[in-house]
């Protein structure tokens, strides 16, 4: 078993490198100042290299990680706030929300019906509350709400 | 005299029926959200500035709400503490050790009241503090060039890693990130684009509100679903919340002495306040316990810690208003509110905008009136907010979370850059990987790489101008003793914080 604080060290090496690489091709304009826009990124990249080295070499004791279950569920938390960053135009504050809040509730253990329930609390609270109360622009759906 | 003027000049500003108003919101939010265990200051904060923005609040009223949340938070952790034994934020870790015990005894309502007002105390006397200190490092940060200033943000970083994590490689990697992802974006002194990837969404770089958001709110949402199931429910019953006479007497010192070292605690740079309570707590018991009673409920094991976290508060507010550098993972985000509202802390900010500064002490010494208030006598009405279960209050909070964020930008990509930065603020912080100074680096990089390059360019590309003058070297060698002791005595100095991730950095 591959410890998790090698994984983090070797991709925080290959991150400082690309980093680095990257400032190298920074193209300079005509202004130019003493330093110029390169040096600054090379020294982050340099000390992010240095850091993932000696976590790469020197690894901490493992993290407690959640099972697969877990693992799952949290995968299935960030498709649910993809989906609803992708859907809040499209759909509309209200809908979109009371349906993403929804399944989080559900998955936070919430019986079915509660999670319905408390989702469509936690939109329709928030519309009106953030919207009509105070004003705030939410994200409009071909509904106008 | 000086002071007393600005001080009454502070209190115009502060008194106004908006203000007050929103002073009065701010602590009964604040104690709400450090109360909930799994929202402290720095989350509550962060997902409370957007809505603060988008309200169209002007600096000072912003700022008055959000230093009232931060204040009010650090009253708030106690009740979770000395209820269920869950720290409410990580400050407030401190308060189970001989807060729980005396709950259990039957003395809930004894604790809450004492340490209510041991946390007035705290943040009363820090408040002074930040009114006669602030302006004097004011004084001394007219001295600094920009060398100076570039050493003065490495300090930040090298204190910052040493307390807040257990690995100071983790550290610098968190500062590296934080400060590369500032770098996104067009140089402002020469107009080139770096790193933007031909994506027109980065070249203004990445917003540190959906940075901040993502990190701290959207992350806890991910950890909630890992630990499913966690429900709160209050065992103990409420007594009359009152302070007998014989403890007030008894805790007297004890508040003293937690005020005292809290807001030095607070003042230094990355220290913030769980640094505070730890050390509050632990010079109390060196000096006071001589029956071997603390952990099992002693009062003054209490009120050292709660005076403590509240004294840092006030103190770290110090260098993040005169030098706009943050004590704490919270100020930090209030740093990053002053900095969207176009306002940048420093001698500047007391210069011109000395009613920002004054309304918002004044405002602090009128919020600290209010959460005692609060406090002490609806303490049972905070109490019992405790109950709203994980599978309600996460939900609300991503959507609030969304709502702020697409309310700032309008944008669907930032609300996904938010969730990407969920995730990774997630794992970082399952690897032990500290999120403060990614932050700090985000917040500071851009003015941390114009001070390098200004210096720089005043000595035409010596390098040696970095420690050209005994202030510079002063602030260098602090830097090398934050980064390097905490690596000796670390683990002296260290909160121990348990096993499960209530990695609320204050």
């Amino acid at each position: 078993m591959i410890r998790s604080d090698r994984i983090l060290g070797a991709v925080g090496l290959i991150l400082g490198v690309a980093f680095i690489w990257g400032a190298t091709l920074i193209e300079t304009g005509f202004i130019v100042d003493a330093l110029g826009p390169k040096s600054f990124p090379i020294i982050i990249g340099s000390v992010l290299v240095l850091g993932s080295g000696y976590v790469l070499v020197r690894p901490d004791p493992e993290p407690a990680w959640p099972a697969l279950a877990g693992v799952l569920e949290i995968l299935g938390a960030i498709v649910v706030l993809i989906g609803y960053a992708l859907a809040l135009e499209p759909v509309g504050f209200v809908i979109s929300t009371a349906v993403a809040a929804s399944l989080l509730s559900w998955r936070l253990g919430s019986s079915p019906l509660g999670g319905v329930l408390c989702g469509i609390g936690i939109s329709v609270g928030i519309y009106v509350i953030f919207h009509l109360v105070l004003g705030l622009s939410l994200a409009r759906g071909p509904l106008g709400f | 005299m000086e002071l007393l003027d600005s001080l009454a000049q502070g209190f115009a500003v502060a008194l106004t029926l908006e203000n007050l108003g929103l002073a009065l919101l701010g602590c009964f939010l604040g104690t709400i959200i450090g109360a909930l265990p799994g929202l402290g200051p720095s989350n509550g904060v962060a997902i409370l500035i957007p809505l603060a923005f988008t309200l169209g609040l002007p600096a000072t009223p912003a700022l008055i709400l959000l230093t009232s949340v931060y204040y009010g938070c650090m009253y708030g952790g106690r009740i979770s503490s000395i209820l269920l034994n869950i720290p409410g934020d990580e400050p407030a870790l401190m308060t189970t050790l001989d807060g729980y015990p005396l709950a259990k005894q039957g003395r809930a309502g004894e604790a809450l009241a004492l340490s209510g007002l041991a946390s007035f105390v705290g943040s009363f006397f820090a408040t002074i503090g930040v009114a006669l200190f602030a302006p004097l490092l004011v004084k001394v940060a007219l001295l600094f060039g920009p060398a100076e200033y570039f050493a003065l943000f490495t300090l930040a970083f090298a204190t910052l890693g040493g307390v807040s994590s257990k690995n100071q490689a983790k550290s610098a990697m968190a500062a590296a990130l934080g400060l590369g992802i500032a770098m996104i974006g067009i140089d402002g002194s020469t107009g080139v684009y770096r790193f933007t990837f031909g994506n027109i969404h980065l070249l203004d770089g990445i917003d540190f509100l959906v940075a901040i958001v993502g990190l701290f709110a959207i992350s806890e949402v991910f950890l909630f679903m890992e630990h499913k199931g966690a429900e709160s429910a209050i065992g103990t019953r409420l007594d009359r919340i009152t302070i007998p006479l014989a403890t007030l007497k008894r805790t007297l010192g004890a508040m003293a002495r937690g005020t005292g070292i809290g807001f030095i605690a607070g003042v230094l740079p990355g220290a913030g306040a769980s640094l505070g309570s730890f050390v509050a707590y632990t010079i109390e018991k060196r000096t006071s316990d001589r029956q071997g009673t603390f952990g099992k409920g002693d009062v003054r094991g209490l009120a050292a810690p709660e005076a403590g976290n509240n004294a840092s508060a006030g103190g770290a507010l110090i260098p993040m208003l005169s030098l706009g550098v943050p004590g704490s993972g919270t100020t930090a985000v209030l740093l990053a509110m002053l900095l969207t509202l176009n306002i940048t802390p420093g001698p500047l900010l007391f210069q011109r905008n000395p009613d920002v500064v004054w309304g918002l002490i004044a405002a602090l010494f009128i919020a600290n009136v209010m959460l005692l208030l609060m406090n002490i006598p609806l303490v049972g009405l905070f109490a019992r907010v405790l109950q709203v279960p994980a599978r309600i209050l996460m939900p609300a909070v991503a959507m609030v979370s969304f709502v702020g964020i697409y309310g700032i930008s309008g944008s669907t990509f930032e609300l996904l850059l938010m969730i990407a930065f969920g995730v990774g603020g997630y794992v970082l912080r399952k690897l032990d990987v500290p999120l403060v100074p990614v932050i700090l680096g985000i917040l500071l990089g851009n003015q941390m790489e114009d001070n390098l390059r200004r210096a720089l360019s005043i000595s035409n590309g010596d390098w040696g101008i970095l420690w050209g003058s005994p202030l510079a070297i002063g602030l260098w060698s602090f830097a090398v003793v934050g980064f390097v002791a905490p690596m000796i005595v670390g683990r002296m100095l260290r909160p121990r914080v348990p096993a499960a991730e209530t990695a609320d950095p204050d």
